[in-house]
């Protein structure tokens, strides 16, 4: 935003009326934009926060009470002096599916950066067919992630996939498996498909970083015969970090509300049951609804939470080296 | 020199690995569609049959053709009104300076990775207020949470780095905000304008959750609620031909349209991330 300092400028020549005739321009120009993302943001998220402090249900929305935190956590203490806790933050469901969603973001964003930057590193250098490279990574980016599921399914099918197939003839498997059923599989299922699909994007991203790098630096490193190994970990990874920070976080935020592939490929599987399932299925399938806002509002608190650690803790520049 | 031949070998190797592990499911997917009756039951590697069977079932009975319709409308009044409301709201953020900017940018670029499902139930309260659920106009409306930070943000990056002097002149004319907007920016923007709208485009098809919750009959819903729910004569059946076929007519529209527009996607797509 340092581009401001000098566009400021001519209007201020032009005389203070001119700024401020420009500045009132601007609020309207944005006003437009903004009330519709106030209608469509800010006031849906407050009433999805103040659901899960009542007691409303999908079939009566409206015959509502307000309960305090009740959604998230109740006692009443029995007769016998025994206590019984109830609510989101004691339910162990709730807490396998935070569980189920935190190791689904861990392990496919940490591969799709592996394999992002291999991929990255194969399209940066120079060779005959890149363009067919570039062309090929981007078709599993525009499958509709509806679509890569259903396709995946099919592949992954116990009796009659290719998959079990391929597997089968190599020797590596005895008998075929039930992927998306078995519970032991259904993550790997999952993480398989996210993998193919999102690893493209990453990869452009951190070609973008890759190619901001200036040229010369390879030449001098090659000039005094440093090992290209060590180029990658002492100038290469270095210098793509930023444009590394900010893709990784874009996709974390991505892979810690994933709802439409779980839905799709391996419903109903306890195994594979994220966040955004669990929240979805209270509010409009179990007619939990306050239940659900409560989950979606502790979704929403986590992944804030986990956003602005990243953060800090990573010194993210959003503004790309600006 | 023999490790020279080696290392060639090993990099092309994993050029044609990374080819192969892209467009395999998708290949696979079409010569799947061609199968019909038994021999979708048999596993095989290169097309072995062709028969349209699946695809004249998919647009012949059902309401598919209806939900092609649905998306079609549906991504393109989102995608015209996105860029409408960006234009100007980007030239305000990229060019003007005033009190709160900062602020406001980082509050589009936060609406812009919020989780859908934080808002499903507010959101679900106002459509049934409004008196809009199961129309094409709840989703319309609720697209525009992620369609809109988008354009906005990207446009932004691209105004900002126009130089300051294609404005001057107008600025010098006493010629109003509208007019430099209108007249000097948006005849500039056409690349980034079909950039921007091509990816929300893209970004309103393939939605899921919305789709799947705010419209409740087979005429209303969009296509990929179509082929998630997409079921066989009974309960127990699958029908894997029928599903590879819909998957195919939704797809290869796109991956045309990526083809096409590849090199002007990629920018797009880091201009909305690398850069933030």
């Amino acid at each position: 935003m340092a581009v401001a300092e000098t566009i400021a400028e001519p209007a201020a020549q032009a005389g203070s009326d001119l700024l401020r005739q420009r500045v009132r321009a601007a609020w309207i120009f944005l006003a437009p934009m903004l009330i519709v993302l106030a209608l469509v943001a800010g006031w849906p998220l407050l009433r999805s926060i103040y659901f899960s402090f009542t007691n409303a249900s999908l079939t009566n929305l409206e015959a509502r009470q307000w309960i305090g935190f009740e959604n998230y956590l109740s006692w009443i203490t029995l007769k016998s002096g025994k206590t019984v806790y109830d609510g989101l933050l004691v339910d162990p469901l709730w807490w396998k599916s935070v569980w189920n969603t935190v190791r689904f973001t861990i392990v496919s964003v940490t591969l799709e950066t592996i394999f992002g930057m291999m991929v990255a590193l194969v399209l940066n250098a120079d060779f005959r067919g890149r363009g067919i490279v570039r062309a090929a990574i981007l078709v599993p980016w525009a499958i509709p992630t509806i679509v890569s599921a259903k396709m995946w399914a099919w592949m992954l099918n116990d009796q009659f996939g290719i998959i079990n197939d391929i597997l089968l003839n190599l020797g590596l498997i005895s008998q075929k498996i039930a992927w998306t059923a078995n519970p032991d599989t259904a993550m790997l299922a999952v993480l398989i498909v996210d993998i193919w699909k999102t690893t493209p994007f990453m990869a452009l991203l951190i070609l973008a970083g890759l190619q901001m790098i200036p040229g010369d630096i390879y030449e001098a490193a090659k000039i005094d015969g440093v090992n290209p190994v060590k180029v990658f970990w002492k100038v290469t990874l270095p210098l793509v970090r930023p444009a590394l920070m900010v893709a990784i976080i874009f996709r974390m935020l991505d892979a810690l509300r994933i709802f439409d592939l779980i839905y799709v490929l391996t419903a109903n599987n306890a195994q594979t049951k994220t966040m955004s399932v669990f929240a979805r299925e209270n509010l409009f399938d179990f007619d939990k609804f306050a239940y659900g806002s409560a989950a979606s509002t502790m979704l929403f608190l986590i992944l804030t939470v986990i956003t602005i650690l990243y953060i800090i803790i990573g010194k993210v520049n959003f503004e790309g080296g600006r | 020199m023999l490790w020279h031949i080696v290392k060639r070998v090993a990099f092309y190797a994993l050029v044609i690995g990374i080819v192969v592990i892209s467009l395999f499911p998708f290949y696979y997917a079409i010569i799947t569609s061609f199968k019909s009756g038994t021999a979708l039951f048999v596993v095989n590697y290169w097309p072995t049959s062709f028969s349209l069977a699946n695809y004249t079932q998919v647009l012949t009975t059902g309401s598919f053709v209806r939900n092609l319709g649905n998306s079609l409308f549906i991504a393109s009044v989102v995608v015209v009104i996105s860029l409408l409301l960006a234009v100007t709201a980007s030239f305000a953020l990229s060019r003007v300076r005033f009190r709160g900017r900062s602020l406001l940018l980082f509050t589009i670029l936060a609406v812009s990775m919020f989780p859908q499902i934080a808002v499903l139930s507010g959101l679900f309260e106002l459509i049934r207020f409004f008196g809009i659920f199961n129309t094409p106009f709840a989703l319309i409306f609720a697209y525009m949470i992620f369609t809109l930070p988008f354009t906005v943000w990207v446009l932004t990056t691209f105004m900002r780095d126009l130089p300051v002097e294609i404005e001057e002149a107008a600025i010098v004319d006493g010629a109003s905000p509208w007019v430099i907007v209108t007249k000097v920016f948006l005849p500039l923007m056409w690349p980034a304008l079909v950039t921007t709208g091509l990816l929300a485009f893209i970004a309103a098809w393939n939605e899921f959750l919305f789709a799947l919750t705010f419209t409740s009959s087979n005429n209303t819903r969009t296509v990929p609620v179509a082929i998630a729910l997409l079921s066989g004569a009974t309960q127990y059946e699958i029908p894997w031909g029928n599903i590879m076929a819909a998957s195919v007519i939704v797809t290869v529209p796109l991956v045309v349209l990526v083809l096409i527009f590849q090199r002007k996607i990629i920018s797009g797509l880091t201009a909305g991330g690398v850069k933030g």
